[in-house]
């Protein structure tokens, strides 16, 4: 149980991740269910989606470091995604890695390229900042689409199939292992990263960066690390993606990817991890559910003569999302599943 | 009871919903004259004219108890727009001009009260007090001197022709000259315009020379109050802020402090 | 020779066409500091409003125009009124979010009711304003742009120097708490700006639409380009974003003709990083007058 008020004694129970056992315990009954019994159950469509939220939720974990914790505004978060899909392709096809080295590699390198593009962050500050990253996007996207000798410009790259040390990933199945596995090694390193100095500085740095320079702490130095690790998150996400796609091209890393991903950190809720889950899994559901409302619409006799009218709903009801979120509850599904939990665990005494 | 413009009855002022700053607050203030209200740091001074003037709400305060009277109706906690179209204004601590306006053009957003209403005389009225700023009328706001800055600023809120003026440290960091300048032609505001001036300051001696009455404050309190000429007669009053002991020199910090947590419980 | 000159005309005439899309866009950030990432939608409802009067009502044309302002003109102060005045005092990102969200929304609505389709306008303009020597030769388009532009830009300039609700609008900008002591309605400041940009960029639409068509990818794609604009001349002048969209211009069409066709899009953004990285606050923007 939770005590009323605050009885932390040590610093260690401070930092500690779950206050309860009975949290511990739910999440360690959460994972084993989503290793075995999803798997068991689920469709391929149902496990397709399940492998977009986890490739998505590590990605957005990254952009929340960088927004949520540091307080940098990003828009370049879909081109760095892009960088590590074309990184894993490239390392898979002209290097021949295999798998289990490409992705991490991916991810490496496209912290470097975060590195290069948050160099700005340096002089820049607040939307200054957030319009140099939008600038990155721009300059990435044109580089995946006309370094034609390693990107393969329009025609994009063909991924040879993925295996495992010798195994052959086969379907959703093989990936969705590796996708969890993936996503549940990322929130443990995002969450124990923010525990540290780096994190507390990084937090630092987002409530008052001169403040934060003036108890010593390098904020350019630091900044560029918040932008490498939010782009390791990107790549290494992008790369998990490249190989379950099989074959990529530069147009889905747009600048429509990088709001997509921002309005999935708000939606979830700044500067929260388990938020950074939530709005993936918000988003891509919500995705799914208005082009499978489209597709029922389009295909009754009702719209068939104005078929084209009904796509745009979905970017109406996107942006109303966003909008209705920032207005009603800015801190997001985190902050409404924090209500929700305490309601549930004090009923019926909820004060 | 005509003959009183403001009064505040026992309020209270909670910043963010947490922290009480003013604990029941009274005092009164008799048109055309000058009353002062002194005190130290965190008094309270600045959050009690924001509660009159309005300006607690952008700073997320509320007053949460009693009432403020404005030539007989009650203004608490409306937005500073709707007050100072009553004819309240405030000379805000820090001077804060216009950086990027000219003078002239500072001078103009005073109009924002009376807007459309011509403005030409006015200004001539605050040159006339303000000579200074006739000259540099056409620079930037952000390129004056503190001295001409403060001028500014008292003369903007003329532009709105305020029946209550509130000014908050006009001396702040200000070369004792000027400040006398200052604080001249608050008094000759106050003569010759007939305005109510509420006049919050740091510095006890000059305050209390203009005003005419003036009020003490401590911790969100009135602790004293009376004529300018009483106060200065005060024997603690002349202790603390007019710097003067009895035996006409200072006691050391300790001896204040003690004799300063007794008077608490006054 | 020739190509050179053909080339900067034509830089030219587009530059002037983002300098006065971004006037809209500066002067939001000039009183609330808002960046506007649905610009680009506003400009395309500009657009879309004129459409509808000169095409579905068949409105006279002139009539169309100013009806066209007047609805952008009422939907800015909506914008403001229902979406921005609930987060004053809330975080930038929030802000600048919300307007990304209003931006997918706008662009839904004029996909339902338009469809990505290229419309254009009837052919109205008088050959006259046009101009045909041998070498430089400027559609009549560019000559009512050039005109209209200019008048606006001096209708603005005016506006902010001299009257009191311009003056009242920049004390905002410059000093929130101050305006607000002194009883400036800074909530009515914060919806006439929006009012005011939404004109704006409505009218740079009905202009964009008159000369490439409407369609509202294109146009709300120019709602991109604003951003290098403006950051080479200072987010806060609003002569400087002519001249940041003149650079730019003649950056894109010079690129363009010379180098690559397909560098020229991405040539701003080159610039923009350049230019952030020498000179923060770009070439026209204020310099901070810091006193303590």
């Amino acid at each position: 149980m939770h005590p009323c008020g605050n009885f932390r004694e040590r610093y260690q129970q401070e930092l500690s991740v779950f206050t309860t056992d009975f949290g511990r315990i739910w999440t360690g009954i959460g994972i084993l269910l989503l290793i075995t019994l999803v798997p068991l159950s689920a469709s391929p469509y149902m496990l397709y989606i399940f492998n977009m939220i986890g490739i998505t939720a590590i990605a957005v974990i990254g952009l929340n470091i960088l927004i949520g914790f540091t307080g940098q505004i990003s828009l370049g978060h879909g081109a760095f995604f892009g960088v590590g899909a074309y990184a894993g392709a490239i390392f898979s096809t002209a290097l021949h890695l295999p798998m289990l080295l490409c992705i991490p590699a991916a991810g490496l390198t496209t912290a470097l390229v975060g590195m290069i593009f948050g160099i700005p962050s340096g002089r820049l500050k607040g939307l200054y900042l957030t319009i140099a990253t939008l600038a990155g996007q721009f300059i990435i996207e044109y580089v995946l689409i006309h370094w034609e000798s390693l990107t393969k410009g329009t025609m994009g790259i063909t991924l040879p199939p993925a295996s495992l040390l010798g195994l052959s990933l086969r379907g959703d199945l093989g990936f969705y292992y590796l996708i969890f596995i993936s996503l549940a090694g990322m929130v443990w390193i995002a969450v124990n990263l923010i525990r540290t100095r780096y994190g507390r500085a990084f937090i630092a740095i987002r409530d008052n960066d001169r403040a934060a320079e003036g108890m010593g702490i390098p904020i350019f130095r630091y900044k560029l690390l918040s932008f490498g690790i939010s782009s390791f998150y990107a790549g290494f996400a992008g790369a998990l993606w490249a190989f379950y796609m099989g074959s990529i091209t530069a147009e889905p890393f747009n600048l429509g990817l990088s709001v997509e991903y921002i309005a999935m950190v708000i939606i979830g809720g700044l500067g929260s991890i388990s938020g950074s889950i939530f709005g993936a899994v918000f988003i891509t559901l919500l995705n799914e559910a208005l082009r499978f409302m489209t597709g029922l619409l389009m295909n009754s006799d009702l719209f068939s003569t104005s078929e084209l009218n009904i796509a745009p709903l979905r970017e109406f009801v996107f942006g109303l999302a966003i909008v209705l979120f920032i207005l009603l509850e800015p801190r997001g599904l985190a902050e409404l599943w924090r209500i929700i939990r305490s309601n549930f665990r004090l009923w019926p005494f909820s004060y | 009871m005509d003959r009183i413009l403001l009064q505040l009855n026992n309020i209270s002022v909670v910043y963010s919903d947490v922290i009480q700053v003013l604990k029941g607050v009274s005092l009164s203030v008799e048109k055309n004259r000058i009353v002062s209200l002194l005190g130290s740091n965190g008094a309270g001074k600045t959050t009690t004219l924001k509660a009159v003037s309005g300006l607690l709400k952008p700073e997320n305060g509320k007053v949460t108890d009693g009432t403020i009277l404005y030539q007989g109706s009650e203004i608490q906690n409306q937005s500073p727009e709707t007050i100072t179209r009553h004819g309240i204004i405030q000379v805000l601590e820090g001077r804060q001009p216009f950086k990027y306006l000219t003078i002239e053009e500072n001078l103009r957003v005073g109009t924002a009260t009376r807007w459309g209403k011509p403005y030409r005389q006015d200004l001539e009225r605050v040159y006339h007090y303000f000579p200074a700023l006739w000259e540099r009328r056409r620079g930037l706001a952000g390129y004056c001197s503190g001295g001409e800055l403060q001028m500014l600023v008292m003369g903007r809120a003329l532009m709105a022709h305020p029946e209550l003026l509130l000014l908050d440290e006009p001396s702040l960091g200000l070369a004792p000259l000027v400040v006398k300048e200052i604080f001249r032609i608050i008094r000759q505001i106050n003569e010759e315009e007939g305005t109510t001036i509420v006049l919050v300051e740091q510095n006890a001696r000059m305050a209390l020379q203009i005003a005419h009455y003036g009020y003490v404050m401590e911790n969100g309190k009135i602790v004293m109050e009376g004529s300018a000429d009483d106060l200065c007669e005060n024997p603690d009053i002349r202790e603390f802020y007019l710097g003067m002991s009895a035996a006409g020199n200072l006691k050391s910090y300790t001896e204040v402090k003690s004799y300063r947590r007794r008077k608490r419980w006054l | 020779m020739d190509f050179f000159i053909q080339l900067l005309v034509g830089g030219l005439s587009v530059g002037f066409l983002y300098g006065l899309s971004a006037m809209g866009f500066v002067m939001i950030f000039k009183s609330s500091s808002v960046l506007n990432f649905a610009h680009g939608e506003l400009i395309a409802i500009g657009a879309y409003f004129f459409l509808a009067f000169v095409t579905w009502a068949k409105i006279p044309i002139l009539l169309s125009f100013l009806l066209a302002l007047a609805g952008c003109f009422l939907l800015g102060i909506l914008i403001e009124r229902i979406f921005l005045r609930p987060l004053i005092g809330e975080p930038l990102i929030f802000v600048v979010m919300l307007t990304v969200g209003l931006a997918a929304m706008f662009k839904g609505l004029i996909l339902f009711i338009w469809g990505g389709n290229l419309f254009t306008y009837p052919d109205f303009l008088p050959k006259a304003l046009g101009i045909d020597w041998k070498i430089i030769r400027i559609p009549p388009v560019y000559g009512a742009t050039l005109i209209i532009g200019t008048l606006f830009l001096i209708l603005f300039g005016l506006f902010f120097k001299f009257s009191s609700q311009g003056i009242y609008m920049r004390s905002v900008a410059d000093n929130q708490r101050a305006a607000l002591s002194l009883g400036v309605h800074v909530k009515r400041v914060f919806a006439l700006s929006w009012a005011i940009a939404a004109l704006v960029a409505g009218m740079s639409g009905m202009v964009l639409g008159i000369i490439n068509g409407v369609n509202v990818h294109d146009l709300s794609g120019i709602g991109l380009k604003v951003f290098p604009v403006v950051i080479l001349g200072g987010l806060d002048s609003i002569g400087g974003a002519i001249i940041g969209g003149i650079i730019i211009g003649l950056l894109e069409t010079f690129t363009g003709g010379y180098i690559s066709p397909s560098l020229r899009d991405v040539v701003p953004y080159i610039v923009l990083v350049l230019i952030l990285l020498l000179k923060p606050y770009g070439l026209f923007g204020l310099k901070e007058i810091e006193r303590v």
